[in-house]
């Protein structure tokens, strides 16, 4: 991928929360994070986690509960909860990668509920209700989070998103360079052929162990900075329905591709918002676009588009 | 604590009739999954629609037929949800799943995920999430029956039986006949058996359908014991899931087994220690991954 178009995404990234709405923009630079940390795992390594949400909302749950009770910094929270979830992933890695192809699928899942009734249960997490009115707090004890500067006459929390962005961008880098470094070769190799993998000498279960935790922990850096930007931590987001939507914005958007992740996030999130007066029906309209993915649509949109350009995006 | 003998044994036996229904949606999985390698994400919502056809019979099918007095009677549901489900399940193999055959497994859990989605929510539209009671139960199934260590409902065990039944009746047609003897080798091989001059596409697709008509008489059975609810089989499916994974896919009698002896360890730690009893399935999981990662039935590598 040249240099320009990098610094070029970057300039857009720091432009655009004076053209669109910045809650709007954070929204899907969390979830986008999200399908990234997932698609390593599914587009890299060939290991399909249907129990993602479990990282992401714990995270959510630990840097919550860890800035609104305990007064931690919002960076020391989000590097709590991205902790917390690296060490849930060495966990629910090292049970899940015992099995492989569709039972690694349920395992994961199964493993998820059991986050589930934990974040349902667990006398710190307030059940239902979630943990609200998180603050948001002071940057390294200097920035204020909650400022709004006012742009062109629009109140506008560039603080916050410029965090958000840079969080963003941080898990972002370490995502890509984990792909493009030795050892994501190696994931590549395990992906494309296992067996072959094993012959040459490589020891797969650490790679994919490894592969899993760093997904998990950046699933985790995006759930974390998540519940700064809503101030909410509640159990949809350890639910499979959300685990579900990482899988659908990947599919979406392609599968194993640079910016797949990213257009998967942006049509899911768009249409959640321009949708969102039509209450429930929004699971029918997700599980269409799943279906019509799976069957005529498998390389999904980016990959689609890399397909007729014949080169790789 | 006190744990007397009568309160283990009629928490066991109510775990007992939770387990009868993980078995029937496990067999259903297991079978579907020997001849099609699909996980069939949409068999909790099939069997929330079974629940819903004995529902729906009961209170809105006379109605809208005209005849405001017409309740579908249990014994018909029962026939009839199978059925209705059963042809749903046929038309969604023969349309879009045989389409998935020669790709990657994955993509059939995903597609039947996308379903299980478009069902639930389109019940969320119309039904109460937290459920609707079904009055139907047939006057001969009220009451208890003295079992001497306890008083039990008559329809519960009325439901263990013919589940049972039902399981064992799947088994021996599977395993002892000659239908079951090509449904086996199709699982093993499809293009020899195809060579063979057995019309395997057929058979794949009855198939799908009686693992759907399976799911739709659990959720039948279930719809006068539970509240029927359009979250109920996603609920349910998760830990059927679990259930698979501790008893392997690979053995009917397995699934059976497994879902039974689950259901009654579910019902047994209600007595020792409650809060655990909603992940005890999903612990157990957990130590036979560490112990047997291949599953306690399971033959896959």
């Amino acid at each position: 991928m040249n240099r320009f178009v990098w610094i070029a995404l970057f300039i857009l990234g720091l432009l655009v929360p004076l053209v669109v709405y910045p809650v709007f923009m954070m929204k899907l630079l969390c979830f986008a994070l999200f399908a990234f940390a997932f698609d390593l795992l599914l587009g890299y390594t060939g290991l399909l986690s249907f129990g993602h949400a479990a990282f992401f909302g714990s995270a959510s749950y630990v840097t919550g509960h860890l800035v609104k009770n305990s007064g931690l910094t919002p960076e020391l929270g989000v590097l709590a909860g991205t902790l917390f979830a690296g060490v849930l992933g060495y966990v629910v890695g090292s049970l899940a990668i015992r099995r492989q192809g569709i039972y690694f699928a349920m395992v994961t899942l199964a493993l998820a509920q059991i986050v589930y009734f934990v974040a349902l249960k667990a006398p710190f997490t307030g059940g239902e209700d979630g943990l609200q009115g998180i603050p948001r707090g002071v940057l390294f004890g200097l920035i204020d989070l909650n400022r709004v500067y006012s742009v062109g006459g629009h109140p506008l929390a560039l603080n916050l998103y410029y965090f958000v962005f840079a969080v963003f961008c941080l898990g972002f880098w370490i995502i890509h360079r984990t792909i493009h470094s030795p050892f994501g070769q190696v994931l590549k190799a395990i992906r494309e052929n296992e067996p072959r993998a094993i012959s040459l000498g490589y020891k797969v279960d650490r790679f994919k162990l490894m592969a899993f935790v760093i997904s998990a922990a950046m699933a985790g850096m995006a759930g974390a900075t998540k519940s700064l930007v809503f101030q909410l931590a509640s159990l949809t987001d350890v639910s499979w329905h959300t685990s579900g939507e990482v899988v659908l914005m990947t599919l979406l958007g392609g599968v194993g591709t640079v910016f797949g992740p990213l257009v998967g996030a942006f049509t899911v999130v768009t249409l959640q918002s321009e949708l969102s007066s039509v209450g429930s029906w929004i699971t029918v309209i997700i599980g269409s676009i799943f279906m019509v993915c799976v069957l005529v649509f498998r390389r999904g949109m980016v990959g689609e588009l890399a397909r007729l350009l014949k080169r790789p995006l | 604590m006190e744990m007397s003998f009568q309160a283990v044994m009629s928490q066991v036996m109510l775990g007992l009739n939770n387990g009868v229904f993980y078995a029937m949606l496990s067999l259903g999985l297991s079978v579907i999954f020997g001849l099609l390698n699909i996980v069939n994400f949409v068999h909790g919502a099939l069997y929330m629609l079974g629940a819903y056809v004995a529902l729906l019979g009961y209170t809105m099918l006379g109605p809208l037929l005209g005849m405001p007095d017409y309740h579908m009677n249990y014994w018909v549901a029962l026939i009839a949800a199978p059925l209705v489900v059963g042809a749903l399940g046929i038309g969604v193999e023969r349309t879009m799943l045989r389409r998935l055959q020669k790709v990657d497994h994955l993509y059939g859990l995903l597609l039947t995920f996308g379903l299980a989605l478009i069902i639930q929510g389109v019940f969320t539209n119309y039904f109460n999430v937290s459920g609707d009671a079904y009055d139907g139960k047939p006057e001969v199934l009220n009451g208890v029956v003295n079992l001497g260590f306890m008083m039990f409902p008559k329809y519960r065990l009325w439901v263990i039986g013919i589940s049972l039944f039902v399981c064992f009746g799947t088994w021996f047609v599977v395993e002892r006949t000659k239908l079951g003897s090509y449904l086996r080798a199709g699982t093993e091989n499809p293009d020899m058996v195809k060579a063979f001059g057995i019309n395997v596409p057929l058979m794949v697709s009855l198939t799908y359908g009686y693992g759907a008509a399976l799911a739709a008489f659990a959720g039948v059975l279930a719809a006068p014991i539970y509240s029927v609810s359009p979250v109920m089989g996603s609920e349910m499916i998760i830990t059927v899931f679990a259930v698979v994974v501790i008893g392997g896919m690979g053995s009917i009698m397995g699934s059976i087994i497994t879902g039974l002896l689950l259901g009654m360890v579910e019902g047994f730690t209600k007595v020792v220690y409650a809060p655990a009893s909603s992940t005890v399935i999903f612990l157990i999981m957990v130590v036979v991954l560490l112990v047997k990662p291949a599953g306690l039935f399971g033959k896959e590598a």
